[in-house]
């Protein structure tokens, strides 16, 4: 070490060794630190970054047309025209993924436009095949209602994966979007970024929840549960690559809306039969 | 609610709102960390000489509070345990990813900061006191005891430094904060882009004015003199951020008013129905309107102290109270409205619980602490009456003066 240094230590001092090998320790420590710090963060990013961009991933496709052949990429279509608001598809969803009470996967929503120009929304209440549970109005009074079951939309251009700071959200190759029970911290920030409500903090497990379109199920060719449940055939779930499938034919042959279509989220849950009143 | 809509909730909303007091307290805290380094380095950097006497207490304070800036985050989390998975697995596209990062990068700056702004006292005092107080010290002099003014000098120039990247560093550090919520498209009250200048000047008032409070009331604890001119500085540098503040506020909301449109008709009867005691007279009468009128007779050249010294911090809490309601308005206030456009969120906050209010006035305390305690450690006041107290012993003269 023959390097000056700034604060010349007093003759037959033997602080200039000291100090040295105190400046080597140091500069040490601080190339460890750092070429720890970036083994731990920005390489693993940046060999994810790669490895994506070689598997197409981040450029999820959201139709027919963008997907490649042979691949599977799932989409989700609700015919509101069909739904009669029996509120069998949030029980089954309420059963099968043991979402606790007071907190939702999947809802339906009732719309009703009055004569006087008004309009009133409420929720179909978790309570199968019965009505009974929604606020009767004279029908008199009403000039149209429907009802619209609500659930992720499992978007291509996620807010939710966006904002998640520990990459605990995450799409599926087949653009399911999902989350890490293991890795969430339960911030909350993807519950603030979901413009559709459709995220919680599961009260039971304290970390981030949402509609999986039942990937468990989805993953052994079954249907997700709400699909299965539904007596009228609203929910179509399916592969949106296929054009020979159920929900490829419904999207060719129909009128298609997202929801909040403004926000440039590209949902794969799609409507038919929405009206502006609906967000 | 406009009368022609009946209140609809997404059902999740529920279970009530996502973020709490506590993510009120959060950019709270921050904010009082970057406007006491303002302080700080307007004497360092830019030369301020009156603010000599609280250029040493201000870093200190800066870092008691940047101490505690994450408790209320830990508090927060539902899964604390989890929280250093931020910097283990940062995913960059979130805006909140960069927290772990810029968050210690700052804190470490102040600390260095403080250790050579202090380093002269730390060395003597390290080499005159014994046992564990002595270890102490020896261990803040990085168990070098050597003070010569070559190394003064080299330690001036560094601090100089640090305090320069320490200004875009508390810029970044609050506006940041800001953009956490001016990114998220999903809420209309806080998609702007003026979510991040509104927070970082809203921080350097609550920064200023609560350096004011506590450097007249620590003055009177300590039973010594309040420097008039460095006072009159501090509250005329309040005025001026809180105009700017006051402005850029009053700009969104007027914006938001005069575009109209469905989503400022849902703001406008929350911040005049139940935000109400927060935004009327929290944010708008008390907390900007007195101060503002009130602080030019203040920072007055003719006044006596006494009056000086009470006006500063009968002002310097209006204007606490005003950032408080301010950021209450917006994290609160913000989430209250369902992203269904069609109800509002019912927000009681609870007293008692981890994130309960009587928690978020014990962490709100913990700064304070760590500041007496400092208190007790470092000479915060030492030569704070003279001139160039505040700076370094050794060249007081800062190096760029700008005149």
């Amino acid at each position: 070490m023959t390097e000056p240094t700034d604060f010349p230590a007093p003759e037959g001092s033997s602080l200039t060794e000291s100090g040295e090998s105190r400046r080597e320790f140091l500069w040490d420590a601080v190339r460890t630190f750092t070429f720890g710090a970036l083994s731990l963060t920005a390489i693993p990013a940046l060999v994810d970054i790669a490895e994506a961009s070689e598997d197409g991933e981040g450029k999820a496709a959201d139709g027919p047309k963008e997907a490649k052949k042979g691949t599977i990429l799932y989409g989700f279509l609700v015919d509101t025209t069909k739904c009669v608001g029996c509120g069998g598809c949030m029980v089954a969803c309420q059963t099968e993924n043991d979402v606790p009470d007071g907190q939702f996967r999947t809802w339906v929503e009732r719309y009703v436009y009055m004569k006087d120009g008004s309009v009133r929304v409420d929720m179909v209440r978790e309570a199968p095949y019965s009505f009974a549970a929604l606020p009767p109005i004279d029908p008199e009074l009403v000039e149209k209602s429907f009802f619209v079951p609500k659930l992720c939309n499992h978007c291509v251009n996620t807010p939710c994966i966006q904002v998640c700071p520990v990459g605990a959200s995450f799409m599926t190759p087949e653009g399911i979007v999902l989350v890490d029970a293991e890795r969430c911290m339960g911030c909350s920030y993807c519950v603030q970024a979901c413009p559709f409500g459709t995220r919680f903090i599961n009260k039971n497990t304290q970390v981030a929840d949402k509609c999986t379109w039942c990937y468990h199920r989805v993953k052994k060719g079954e249907k997700p549960a709400c699909v299965e449940a539904c007596p009228t055939g609203t929910r179509i779930f399916g592969n949106i690559a296929d054009p020979e499938s159920d929900i490829s034919k419904a999207l060719a042959a129909n009128r298609i809306d997202v929801l909040k279509s403004y926000l440039g989220t590209r949902p794969k849950t799609r409507y038919i039969g929405l009206t502006a009143e609906v967000v | 609610m406009s009368p022609h809509v009946p209140e609809f909730i997404f059902p999740n909303d529920g279970g009530g709102l996502a973020w709490t007091v506590m993510i009120v307290l959060y950019p709270y805290i921050t904010g009082l960390v970057a406007g006491a380094f303002v302080v700080a380095a307007l004497y360092h950097v830019f030369g301020k000489q009156a603010f000599a006497p609280v250029a040493k207490f201000a870093l200190v304070a800066s870092f008691s509070f940047c101490a505690f800036a994450t408790t209320p985050l830990l508090l927060h989390l539902h899964q604390p345990q989890r929280a250093f998975n931020i910097m283990m697995t940062p995913n960059f596209t979130s805006a909140m990813s960069g927290f772990g990062f810029i968050y210690s990068f700052y804190l470490l700056l102040l600390a260095v900061e403080i250790l050579l702004v202090f380093r002269p006292q730390i060395v003597e005092l390290a080499k005159t006191r014994r046992g564990v107080v002595g270890l102490l010290y020896k261990v803040l002099a990085l168990g070098n005891l050597r003070d010569t003014p070559r190394g003064q000098a080299a330690d001036h120039k560094l601090l100089h430094w640090l305090s320069i990247i320490g200004i875009p560093g508390a810029c970044i550090l609050h506006g940041y904060v800001g953009f956490i919520f001016g990114g998220i498209k999903a809420n209309p009250s806080w998609s702007t882009p003026m979510m991040p200048v509104i927070f970082l000047c809203s921080a350097i008032v609550s920064g200023v004015a609560m350096l004011t409070v506590l450097y007249v009331l620590i003055a009177k604890l300590r039973k010594a003199v309040v420097d008039d001119e460095c006072l009159r500085q501090m509250l005329k540098t309040l005025w001026l951020f809180l105009l700017v503040a006051v402005a850029l506020e009053g700009l969104d909301l007027l914006n938001k008013a005069y575009e109209g449109g469905d989503h400022w008709d849902h703001e406008k009867h929350l911040l005049f129905g139940n935000l109400r005691v927060t935004f009327v007279w929290g944010q708008v009468l008390l907390g900007s309107l007195v101060p503002l009128v009130a602080l030019p007779f203040a920072f007055r050249q003719k006044l006596s102290l006494g009056t000086r010294k009470s006006l500063g911090v009968i002002i310097g809490l209006l204007v606490l109270v005003q950032v408080l309601s301010m950021r209450w308005n917006v994290v609160i206030g913000g989430q209250m409205l369902s992203k269904s456009f069609r109800g509002v969120i019912e927000a009681v906050p609870e007293w008692h619980g981890r994130e309960g209010l009587l928690m978020a006035l014990v962490v709100f305390t913990l700064p304070f602490v760590l500041l007496a305690v400092l208190h007790f450690i470092l000479p915060v006041w030492k030569d704070a009456s003279s001139k160039h107290g505040g700076g370094r012993l050794v060249d007081p003269t800062p190096l760029k003066t700008g005149t």
